[in-house]
């Protein structure tokens, strides 16, 4: 199977296919369809984990072929420009890739909440997920910046078609945003593709770790590492660029959300830690200071508005603020502990924010609204759930045992080493999300239950799958983290190397 | 010059000109002696035959060495070839928007359409193969004239006096600004030849009269670019594109245009890209920052008031500015890479540009409307128009796997591929782009967030829907592999011949 990872990311192309020639009418044959269609790319990605080797360093899974090139003989130059399709996994990318085709089956099990239009749902939906997976197995600018542009398209539609009230203004509040964060991407890749002449990810920070060429000086390699860092933090989102994500968290279905939050954030985190601090450790370096900074504001920020909000889907939107907050600090700290933490949050975010939403949608199917008012009390009559979402919430807010711990644990443990003051004020965050995550959590469990809830039944077990799945993955990580960073050691091994040198 | 000379001259490298003028000829002719009655509809038929005979003229003349007429007035070198591909395989298409196209009663016995078009298409044509400022010209106006008459062809439709009307007295202003700098070019070098006008403006004794030099460019330069619709010189498209049928709206914005780019790289590169500037870099250099505050308020100017737009048409003329704007960013960086990313973004343009039309064409003649409005719910009337509608969109927008985005980031690369590089330039483009998701990404909400009045099934005319098809599938193709394009590029045209003289006596 050397094929393999091309085949894994291609498979969301099998299901498209299938719905294309289904008619739209047979709710349930599409339905199944949909799930099916993102179970290809789970079983492809667990074959794809088991035949990784995680002791080796380096790319695995490679494939290469040639795409495209551009002759530069007219100019008597000689040289060409060749892309060039390349794709494979290290550590990182691999989990990054498995949580993906997790959650997409999870989201596709929340999707069952749609209404409309299933057909053309599940068609945008696997086609974001052919993006995400692609954002994730690319070794090339040029292929990374395709997939990630290429997830764009499918959530506008998605938002704007399938969310709430006031989802078209989402969807293009989600566009261009993201737009310009992409444009600016666009101009750093081109840039960095102009001087080197290449666009593949080892040789490319291989040729900037060198240093020696004039034409990649400090300026240029500092303005790239800026330019990167707006065109990531709208997608992590670091504030102020983050009011998109608000109203997408709010306006779109929940299961879209799942995927949101659970991934396409972390395409943001994931972009800075492999162009950021892979292309340009010594300027990531400089920056450092200024990225906790951030990284505190974007905590305590989400934080503090969290605990104000009386929307349970605000709430975790700008919990999920606060919590990239945390990735920041984890990356500014550039030593292993720090960096493995913002590692391990990307990962343990992406789990939390899936389930918690996934309840969202299970709530909102029973009640019609995410007020925190109309929930109160609702453990009499949906005990599973409400424990469910306690526990989800005390993995949100890092409870030891549970995902969450390690990695808050993790990045702080990094950064009070290097910068003590701003890690002291950071930590701070932590005692405010468990004010909010509390709060949130028991004004829905606890409290006078109201008379509409009578009639409410509890998780189906339909709705019992992604659950359970997610909490067991969210537990498994926080008590045997020894398994994932095990995958990333590697990664994290490389990242530090360059960093010392 | 007697017989013997005119018959010893290779007048097969014509073999393509020579089919559309045939073609129009007699399709004139038949024009003429057909009863009044009778529907002029199997003339388009006749043209398109006529355009495919062109084209496989043009075929034929792939690989072969380059030649000319009249001392290099007329060239067939690899430049010409790529150009006139795209202008044949445009006007092809657009003659089937136009055989399905329905003017109202008495109009739609209106033959001259096809020729004219024709015709246009032949001064195009003569554009891209001349070498030599008299044959440009008369390429330049035998495209300006014919598009005046179609821009006016409904002629009891008052918009589309209005269009012909102004579109008349704007292109003939700028015809005389195009002369006006002409002559100084001749009056510079006593040459019309373009090789010859580059080969005097190599000495360096020009540079006593270099602001005459310097004049000429920019005269010539606002001259010719009026036909691909820049600023400052875009006023014209709006109204000319709203009165206009639709088939020559989409003439207008397609194969105009890429004639346009024709005519500027051939006369600028040839003329002046050896011209000695003011302190020692050459005149091509020194004026780019000039060229790219053109190139950057082209795309303001274009992606800036498409936001207001309601009529489609004229927020596909705007639409249009925009993407002249993008174009010239190669052209004002003069990168290496100048010839195929130029040409691959205009062959990128004519499938996602008409393909647009042509379901432009399509919903206006179904709703009744210009108004944008007129696409609301098209999701729901006809599924696959507003599938391909969106690919079209997608690509104009330059969203990757489609050719729009290939050619954005060729064109990118030109910005950013020079020492120093244009990044305020390749800035603006970025920034216009995100601008354009606005108006673009409305059309798309139109179709399928919202529910239009009517919820009808579409009746598709089956040219359309062949057009629409083939566009949506080349868009496509070309943006997930562009590789074949640039490497067909490669391959047949071997652009050392562009700066050569073919010298056949």
């Amino acid at each position: 199977m050397s094929h393999l990872l091309s085949i894994l990311l291609f498979s969301p192309l099998a299901g498209i296919a299938a719905l294309s020639v289904m008619p739209s009418k047979n709710e349930k044959a599409l339905k199944l369809a949909g799930l099916l269609g993102t179970l290809l790319p789970l079983l492809l990605s667990i074959i794809a984990a088991v035949t990784f080797d995680r002791s080796a360093s380096g790319i695995q899974l490679a494939e290469q072929g040639n795409w495209l090139s551009y002759k530069m003989d007219q100019a008597g130059a000689g040289s060409s420009f060749a892309i060039d399709y390349e794709v494979g996994v290290n550590g990182l990318s691999l989990v990054l890739l498995l949580l993906t085709a997790v959650i997409s089956v999870l989201a596709a099990l929340g999707s069952w909440t749609i209404k409309k239009d299933w057909k053309s749902y599940f068609i945008f939906f696997l086609i974001l997920e052919l993006g995400m997976l692609g954002v994730f197995a690319s070794q090339n600018l040029f292929l990374f910046f395709i997939f990630f542009e290429l997830t764009l398209i499918p959530m506008f539609f998605l938002i704007g078609r399938w969310g709430f009230a006031d989802r078209e203004k989402a969807a293009y509040s989600f566009l261009i945003y993201n737009g310009i964060g992409s444009a600016i991407l666009l101009i750093v890749f081109v840039a960095l593709f102009m001087r080197t002449g290449t666009l593949n990810y080892g040789e490319l920070a291989k040729i900037l770790g060198g240093h020696t060429d004039p034409a990649l000086g400090g300026t240029f390699r500092i303005s790239l590492l800026i330019a990167l860092f707006v065109a990531f933090g709208i997608k992590l989102p670091i504030v102020p660029l983050h009011t998109w994500m608000l109203r997408v968290h709010v306006q779109a279905p929940p299961s879209v959300v799942m995927i949101h939050s659970g991934i396409l954030l972390k395409i943001g985190a994931y972009g800075l830690f492999t162009f950021g601090i892979g292309f340009f450790p010594s300027e990531f370096k400089r920056m450092a200071v200024w990225i906790a900074v951030l990284g505190v504001i974007n905590l305590l920020y989400g934080a503090f508005l969290a605990i104000v909000q009386t929307d349970l889907k605000k709430v975790l939107a700008y919990s999920s603020v606060s919590h990239m907050g945390i990735v920041l600090i984890g990356f500014s700290a550039l030593n292993e502990a720090g960096v493995k933490g913002a590692v391990f949050q990307l990962i343990s975010h992406g789990l939390i924010s899936a389930l918690l939403f996934f309840l969202i949608g299970v709530l909102y199917e029973r009640t019609g609204s995410s007020d925190l008012k109309d929930y109160s009390g609702l453990a009499g009559a949906m005990p599973v759930t409400a424990g469910i979402l306690l526990a989800g919430g005390l993995a949100s807010l890092g409870l030891p045992g549970m995902s969450g711990f390690i990695s808050e644990f993790l990045a702080f443990l990094g950064l009070f080493k290097v910068m003590p003051v701003i890690a002291a004020v950071g930590a701070l965050g932590i005692v405010l999300t468990a004010v909010y995550i509390l709060r949130a959590v028991l004004s829905v469990t606890f409290g006078p239950p109201k008379d509409a809830h009578s009639g409410f039944y509890d998780l189906t077990l339909r709705e019992r799958v992604p659950a359970f799945v997610l909490l067991a993955l969210v537990l498994f990580i926080g008590i045997y983290p020894g398994m994932l960073s095990e995958s990333l050691r590697t990664v994290l091994d490389t990242i530090l190397l360059g960093l010392r040198g | 010059m007697d017989l013997h000379t005119l018959t010893s001259m290779n007048w097969g490298i014509m073999a393509p000109e020579f089919a559309i003028l045939g073609t129009a000829i007699i399709l004139s002719l038949l024009d003429l002696f057909m009863p009044r009655t009778q529907s002029r509809r199997p003339l388009g038929i006749l043209a398109i035959a006529g355009i495919a005979a062109a084209f496989i003229f043009l075929y034929l003349q792939f690989g072969h060495e380059g030649a000319s007429l009249f001392h290099d007035m007329y060239r067939l070198d690899s430049f010409s070839k790529a150009f006139k591909l795209i202008l044949l395989l445009g006007t092809g298409l657009i003659l089937i928007l136009a055989y399905d196209y329905r003017m109202n009663e008495e109009e739609e016995y209106r033959g001259e359409f096809y020729y004219l078009l024709l015709t246009a298409l032949l001064g195009a044509m003569f554009m891209a193969s001349s070498g030599d400022m008299i044959t440009l010209f008369i390429g330049l106006e035998l495209l300006s004239l014919s598009s005046y008459v179609m821009a006016g062809m409904r002629k009891r439709k008052l918009e589309s006096n209005e269009a012909a009307f102004k579109y008349v007295v704007t292109g003939g202003i700028s015809t005389a600004i195009t002369m006006f700098g002409m002559s100084y070019v001749f009056g510079l070098t006593g040459e019309t030849n373009l090789y010859a006008v580059g080969a005097a403006l190599r000495d360096t004794s020009i540079l006593q009269n270099q602001f005459l030099l310097v004049f000429a460019f920019f005269i010539t330069f606002a001259g010719l670019t009026f036909k691909i619709a820049s600023a400052p010189f875009h006023m014209w498209a709006p109204d000319v594109y709203q009165g206009s049928p639709l088939p020559v709206t989409a003439f207008l914005s397609v194969v105009s245009k890429t004639a346009g780019f024709a005519i500027i790289l051939r006369f600028f590169l040839l003329c002046f890209s050896s011209a000695p500037g003011i302190k020692g870099d050459p005149l091509l250099l020194q004026v780019q920052p000039y060229l790219a505050v053109l190139a950057g308020a082209t795309m303001i100017a274009g992606n800036v008031i498409a936001l207001r737009q309601r009529n489609i048409k004229r927020l596909f003329a705007y639409s249009s500015v925009a993407q002249a704007g993008y174009i010239l960013v190669p052209f004002v960086s003069v990168s290496a890479l100048l010839f195929e990313t130029t040409w691959f973004y205009l062959l990128a343009y004519l499938f996602m540009n008409i393909g647009a039309f042509a379901v432009i064409q399509e919903v206006t003649a179904a709703s009744g409307t210009n108004d944008i409005s007129g696409f609301a719910g098209l999701y729901k009337r006809s599924p696959w128009l507003a599938v391909a509608m969106t690919i079209f969109i997608l690509s104009l927008a330059g969203i990757p796997a489609t050719a729009g985005f290939a050619g954005k980031f060729g064109i990118f690369m030109n910005a950013l591929g020079t020492n120093p590089g244009h990044y305020i330039l390749a800035g603006i483009l970025m920034a216009g782009t995100v601008v354009s998701y606005f108006y673009y990404f409305n059309i798309i909400g139109q179709m399928f967030f919202r529910s239009g009045q009517e919820e009808r099934a579409i009746q598709h005319k089956k040219g359309l829907l062949f057009v629409t098809a083939l566009c949506a599938a080349a868009t496509v193709f070309f943006g997930i592999f562009p590789g074949t394009a640039l490497h067909f590029f490669y391959n047949e045209f071997h652009l050392t011949d562009f700066f050569q003289t073919l010298g056949q006596k």
